[in-house]
């Protein structure tokens, strides 16, 4: 689109002449996913991910809007119109399980996305609207997600949605009539549940908008690589397509492979079993735990269970919590080390690596039962979640010694070696 | 400059600091020790026709499972998801399914179109299977106030699915000896080790062998009506469970060439580019 080495799109028939001159659609695919855009040419596979999000949105868009013309939503119905889908209506059973399993794999490579972004410095001068336009794209997302697990109307659902719009009573003074604004209501109900049905139809449509703003600034400075240096000049990339279509369509079809499995031959694996169990306002559940996706920041908000500064743990909590998503919008600037990669960045490697395990316990301490010590361990967890991100980054980005970056893109690829080997086909014709 | 690094540390102390008192002002007590973890028992390991990516029912057990249900737990329990029209997919032929429907001994709820008065009539194919009682309070009235759940999902409502319900039904025990008074089931209750708090409101269902007669030979012990009634409810909570399975491996093994072929076509573009 408008980085320096951009290809421009040259039309060479007349009709496309004609149609690029009215309404230029053809020049704006040649741009964006085209020969037009050129990309490093060392992209890893963790590049795939932000095209294999793009295909879970699709995936969720197009099974969601087919299970919405089954499913009513109504308190007294909901759940029994879900299990009507599942057991009477055509390929019902898949569509749902695709769904279902859609958010999850969703999340999967949405996080997969993020930490690539994190290792590889993707956050940093000129990509900070890139970075932040996903964090936002990430909020939307979990907000769509809690919604659309609400409508099932089963036991978690419920509680769930208890749980959750619980966190705005923590509120001060105005927490109580927030929540109770939210829901149309005292306690979740048929008015609670039709605005979530009504706003997670609507929410994956303005997060299919951000994806837009979100690929419009990544196009302006062109990819980032896992060298992190800057692209110098056209022997340093390759055209996205079809250089990168063709590696997108590998890394899409064994993303497919994987969420089939899961969805064809364990497809309650990720779910809760109390979900099926109808809500039910007069019983609670033993234990009320939320998705597999929200456990890490479930943990933190478990983990303050102090009234610090005279501050209600809970409030710390829901702070922390939010806090703990938010602090992403500030990390461009956190961050103050020039060198993008973390393989050049031998001290934020180690903390990168302790913040990834820190990240996975909380996730796995978020489902535990709480007990003292996963209390304790929680606590210990969250510390570090802070600390990393609020303390150590910006220490270490700026007393750390980088190695020595290469000279360039292409140098790094040819590992010393004088010339590219020549290609196929031009070596077979000289035999 | 300074500002850029002073601001987070500030708030990062906060959370942390207030972190650190969480820990150090929160109570640790000792755990106590968890009597019900001590007795409580995981579900026995069993195997089902339809366990695995190639699992299949076998119908004749879900046959078997149904007459269990009818003749034992539809006594209290509901399966009100499913429909007489159902019964077809385990084995049932359409005749069969009318008949099971005009002889089945609970009827469906109506209205007299004459007089408008509530009345019942004969379950027709298309009806859901109906339930012993007229409503909640019913149940409860008859079941010592607790609720007989409804079985449809049950199978997918429970940590540990059917070798769960198969393990409950199998499972009811005399009271060990050295269980703490605490835990003792109260009058109504029964001490089940599988059950999660040990004491199930429901009385053994399954009591004897041969409580019900199997049609087609087949020996009904106790262990054998509760392999097919779990077996049953795997069906009632996953009725499309085969279509599941096979449309799975078609898209697996389809996917898998898919994805070569991606493989191979990516491994031609890129050949001679080094990256």
């Amino acid at each position: 689109m408008s980085f320096p080495w951009a290809e421009h799109y040259a039309p060479k028939h007349p009709v496309m002449r004609w149609l690029d001159e009215k309404l230029p659609l053809p020049r704006l695919v040649y741009s964006a996913v085209g020969p037009g855009y050129p990309v490093p040419r060392n992209l890893n596979y963790f590049w795939n991910f932000g095209i294999l999000a793009g295909l879970a949105l699709g995936i969720q868009i197009v099974s969601g809007i087919i299970l919405a013309m089954h499913y009513a939503a109504n308190g007294t119905v909901a759940f029994d119109s879900v299990e009507h889908i599942m057991r009477d209506v055509n390929s019902g059973w898949l569509i749902r399980y695709a769904h279902m399993n859609g958010a999850s794999f969703f999340f999967i490579v949405v996080y997969i996305h993020i930490f690539r972004g994190l290792y590889y410095g993707s956050y940093k001068a000129p990509r900070e609207m890139v970075w932040l336009l996903g964090v936002v794209i990430f909020l939307l997302m979990m907000a769509t997600a809690f919604m659309g697990y609400v409508l099932p109307w089963g036991q978690m659902s419920f509680w769930g949605a208890q749980v959750i719009t619980g966190f705005f009573s923590a509120i001060p003074v105005v927490g109580e009539p927030i929540r109770e604004w939210l829901l149309g209501g005292f306690a979740p109900d048929n008015a609670a549940l039709n605005r979530f049905f009504s706003l997670h139809y609507l929410l994956p449509f303005v997060i299919a908008g951000v994806i837009v703003l979100h690929i419009w600034s990544l196009h302006i400075p062109g990819s980032n690589n896992p060298t992190g240096v800057d692209v110098q000049g056209p022997q340093d990339t390759v055209p996205f397509h079809p250089y990168y279509t063709a590696k997108d369509g590998f890394g899409a079809g064994v993303f497919l492979v994987c969420y089939a499995l899961l969805t064809f031959f364990a497809p309650n694996y990720l779910g809760h079993p109390d979900n099926y169990i109808p809500a039910n306002p007069l019983s609670t559940p033993a234990h009320i735990v939320p998705e597999w996706y929200f456990l890490p920041f479930y943990a933190i908000l478990k983990s303050f269970t102090f009234n610090f500064l005279w501050i209600p743990a809970k409030l710390w909590g829901v702070m922390a919590m939010f806090g703990s998503i938010l602090l992403l919008f500030f990390l461009p600037w956190i961050d103050g080390s020039p060198v993008r990669s973390a393989n050049y960045r031998p001290l934020y490697q180690k903390f990168f690596w302790i913040l990834l395990v820190d990240v996975l316990i909380l996730g796995y301490l978020g489902q535990a039962e709480v007990t003292p010590m996963v209390v304790l361990a929680s606590q210990i967890c969250a510390i570090y979640y802070f600390s990393h991100f609020l303390i150590i980054l910006p220490i270490v980005s700026r007393i750390e010694r980088p190695l020595p970056l290469p000279n360039s893109i292409t140098e790094s690829v040819l590992h010393g070696e004088a010339a590219e080997a020549a290609p196929i086909g031009l070596a077979a014709a000289s035999h | 400059m300074l500002a850029r690094i002073f601001a987070p540390i500030v708030v990062g102390l906060g959370f942390v600091t207030a972190l650190v008192f969480a820990i150090l002002f929160t109570p640790h007590d000792a755990a106590q020790p968890n009597v019900v973890e001590e007795f409580h028992k995981d579900p026995k390991a069993i195997h089902y026709a339809s366990d695995g990516p190639l699992g299949k029912f076998d119908r004749q057990q879900l046959q078997r499972g149904f007459q269990v249900y009818q003749e034992v737990c539809s006594a209290c329990h509901s399966i009100r998801l499913v429909h007489f029209r159902d019964l077809e997919e385990i084995g049932f032929t359409k005749p069969e399914v009318k008949a099971i429907a005009k002889q089945y001994k609970i009827e469906q709820p109506s209205i007299n179109p004459d007089t408008g008065e509530a009345t019942t009539r004969k379950n027709l194919p298309s009806d859901p299977i109906p339930w012993n009682f007229a409503n909640e309070i019913a149940a409860r009235a008859a079941n010592n106030n607790a609720l007989p759940p409804d079985l449809s999902l049950m199978v997918k409502a429970r940590e540990g699915g059917a070798p769960y319900i198969y393990s409950l039904l199998t499972g009811f025990a005399p009271v060990p000896a050295n269980l703490p008074a605490s835990n003792r089931p109260a009058p109504n209750l029964h001490y089940n080790p599988y059950f999660a708090n040990l004491n199930i409101a429901m009385p053994p269902p399954l009591t004897a062998d041969g409580q019900v007669e199997y049609s087609d030979g087949t020996k009904a012990t106790v262990d054998q009506m509760a392999r097919d009634v779990s077996a049953f409810l795997i069906w009632t909570a996953e009725p499309k469970l085969e279509a599941r399975h096979r449309a799975g491996i078609g898209v697996v093994i389809f996917l898998l060439i898919a994805t070569v072929l991606a493989y191979m076509s990516y491994r031609n573009i890129w050949a001679g580019k080094k990256h």
